[in-house]
């Protein structure tokens, strides 16, 4: 049985809400943090843990707290990022509804620890419900003397407040997210200056995500060193990993990270297996923007060794056999499905999704987006593959977010590993349009 | 690139919302009110029978004290605004990645041909209006719907026929933006 550090009490009933959460000992973090540790103690417990962003990139998060400039006299700033936006990704979204103290505990915590006094969580507008039971946790926590002026008598002040968007997946890149939270469009703004310089209102900012902030918890409560000890190398402590697709048991696991891939797809604790039967093909064990992997290297690297959910492992091989941990989004497909619709899919949402400030970004995804849809329906060419690959290369690193590369790795990457199919879709359009989807009605169209 | 649109109705919020959306301003430091703007609009679509007309987002502007067009650029960025009529219920499909893979495209055509409309198309009692969304954060309850503030999970067509027959009884609870 694996150790759940974030989950162990999101079963219980009511856990919710405040009593039932204080008796399975919340804010015991926050009590010792504030009576016991200074600022800079609290700083070193999470550099000590290893904890890295989960947000997506893994970044460090002890290191990107220790880049916050602390100019005299100016307001600093913690931001949550709840926009959880990419496909394949709803971990935190369960966290939220399940146990939304653990999140609120965490960002007084991390609030302490920054010397910020006053905190947002940015959510996405379509997690409206859960806006609600955010702010139902907060008032408590301020009714309790957890939020407010002079907690538990330390000096420290801390305010907390929701902020919800409207439906923009670029929100959630963290200087999107602040433009956002200014009431402004979701427009990515170059960097440098980083948010940790000029962030929200131009004041030093830090954006963690949902589960890094919830972490930082069990790392207070049960010390930065016993917390790395969990999970395998530079991959310390545990992952949340909401999974879909084709298996037998979807939803969101909790995993020491080090887990290896086998189990987690087959074993009945996890995924269960393949659902109905059929076979494995590939896997997108990140978010929709991580490399796809196909079934060969899914439990295996290309060197033979085991897979594991680590940062390391999965990235093993690089973009030529390997993928990204990424948000933990673990997408799951069957023999059955299809690579070119499911790449074409993709792209077509992140051409929605592009902001629109950057040409590589705007033109390149909707130029993506129309050759696959002309693949996918039996209209491409040989060609079309070398062109696919060519337009992604120029996107990849010459725009301002990583949205581009986000939009320019799934294509690139099922374009490696499923050549063939693409091809089979020019060669045989009709055989293969019947095998997908059955849709006999458009034959005529293939004329 | 979404168009705004009048309906020639004047739009005012009610007193409670009113009261909100001020509540709301003073959750931000002296002078960036601006960023209760799209919370604001949130609340202003409900109340606005489930969009946004221009009379609703020169109300909102005057409100957050701001100019309407720092109002127009974020009505027009963001998915969840809609700038033209809509029915009772709007109907909003995922149709990304892994709920496609799980026969969101199936059902999508299913609602289509019982609702005899395509997708951005009201049905013409305007009950239903049906939308296409990215996304939305349920993939491993696929396939799903938004209606409201609310999910409707591992949908069926089944589950379809019901909701609809629901929405028509007027049993289905949308939900509030408003503080509840
Ligand atoms: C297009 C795009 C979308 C992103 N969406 C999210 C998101 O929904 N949630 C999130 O936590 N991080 C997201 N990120 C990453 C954030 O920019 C940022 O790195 C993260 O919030 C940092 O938190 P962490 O260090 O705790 O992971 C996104 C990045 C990009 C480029
Ligand atoms: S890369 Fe795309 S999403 Fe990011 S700023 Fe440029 S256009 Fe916008
Ligand atoms: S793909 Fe439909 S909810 Fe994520």
């Amino acid at each position: 049985m694996s150790r759940k550090l974030l989950l162990e009490h999101a079963h219980i009933d009511g856990i919710n809400g405040y009593e039932t959460y204080r008796k399975h000992g919340g804010y015991r973090a926050v009590e010792k943090a504030l009576k016991s540790m200074a600022p800079a103690d609290v700083l070193e417990e999470v550099k000590k843990s290893g904890l890295r962003g989960r947000g997506g990139a893994g970044f460090p998060t002890g290191m990107k707290w220790s880049f916050l400039a602390k100019p005299e006299g100016v307001p600093r700033y913690l931001l949550c990022n709840a926009d959880e936006s990419e496909p394949g990704t709803f971990k935190d979204r369960y966290l939220m509804e399940k146990i939304p103290h653990l999140l609120v505990e965490g960002m007084i915590l991390s609030a302490y620890a920054l010397g910020a006094n006053t905190s947002y969580i940015y959510i996405r507008g379509e997690y409206s419900w859960i806006v609600f039971i955010l702010e139902k946790a907060i008032s408590e926590a301020y009714a309790k003397g957890w939020l407010g002026k002079n907690i538990l008598g330390s000096g420290f002040d801390c305010d907390l407040y929701v902020n919800p968007g409207a439906g923009a997946y670029i929100c959630g890149e963290e200087t999107a997210l602040i433009e956002s939270l200014e009431g402004k469009r979701g427009n990515p703004r170059i960097k440098p200056p980083f948010p940790a310089v000029k962030g929200l209102w131009q004041c030093p900012t830090v954006v963690n995500n949902v589960e890094t902030l919830a972490a930082v918890v069990p790392i207070v409560n049960e010390g930065g060193e016993a917390y790395a000890r969990i999970g395998v190398g530079r991959s310390t402590g545990t992952k949340l990993i909401s999974a879909g697709g084709n298996i037998n048991k979807p939803g969101v696991y909790e995993v020491e990270l080090g887990l290896s891939m086998e189990e987690f797809i087959f074993s009945d604790e996890w995924c269960g297996g393949i659902k109905n039967g059929k076979r494995l093909k590939a896997c997108v064990p990140g978010g929709s923007s991580v490399p796809i992997l196909p079934h060969y290297l899914v439990t295996k690297t290309a060197a033979g060794e085991d897979r594991l959910l680590s940062y390391e492992s999965l990235a093993d091989g690089g973009f030529e056999s390997g993928s990204m941990l990424g948000s933990g989004g673990f997408i799951v497909y069957d023999e059955d499905q299809c690579v070119v619709r499911n790449t074409w899919n993709f792209t077509r949402f992140y051409h929605h999704e592009s902001c629109g400030q950057c040409s590589p970004c705007r033109e390149g995804t909707g130029w993506m987006e129309k050759v696959l849809e002309r693949l996918e329906n039996g209209k491409g060419k040989l060609s079309d593959m070398d062109l696919l690959v060519e337009v992604a290369k120029k996107i990849e690193g010459n725009t301002i977010c990583p949205l581009g590369d986000a939009a320019a790795w799934p294509v690139a990457s099922a374009i490696r590993h499923f050549r063939e199919e693409f091809e089979w879709h020019v060669r045989e359009p009709e055989a293969c349009m019947q095998r997908n989807y059955g849709l006999v009605k458009e034959k005529a169209e293939l004329a | 690139m979404q168009v705004a649109s009048h309906n020639g109705k004047p739009f005012n919020f009610s007193p409670e919302a009113l009261t909100e959306v001020q509540g709301l301003m003073v959750k931000y430091p002296e002078g960036r009110h601006k960023s209760a703007l799209i919370r604001a609009l949130h609340i202003a679509q409900e109340e606005n029978g489930g969009w946004l007309s221009i009379a609703a987002l020169d109300h909102v502007a005057e409100t957050l004290r701001i100019t309407p067009i720092e109002v127009y650029e974020v009505a027009t960025f963001y998915t969840m605004f809609n700038l033209e009529p809509v029915g009772k219920y709007v109907l909003e499909f995922c149709h990304t990645g892994p709920c496609a893979i799980e026969g969101a495209e199936r059902l999508l055509d299913y609602v289509r041909q019982k609702l005899g409309i395509e997708t951005g198309q009201t049905t013409p009692d305007g009950m239903f209006t049906l939308k296409e969304v990215e996304c939305l954060g349920a993939c491993g309850y696929a396939p799903m719907m938004q209606v409201g503030i609310y999910y409707h999970e591992h949908l069926t067509e089944e589950k379809i026929d019901r909701f609809l027959e629901d929405c028509r009884a007027g049993n289905i609870d949308k939900g509030s933006w408003k503080m509840h």
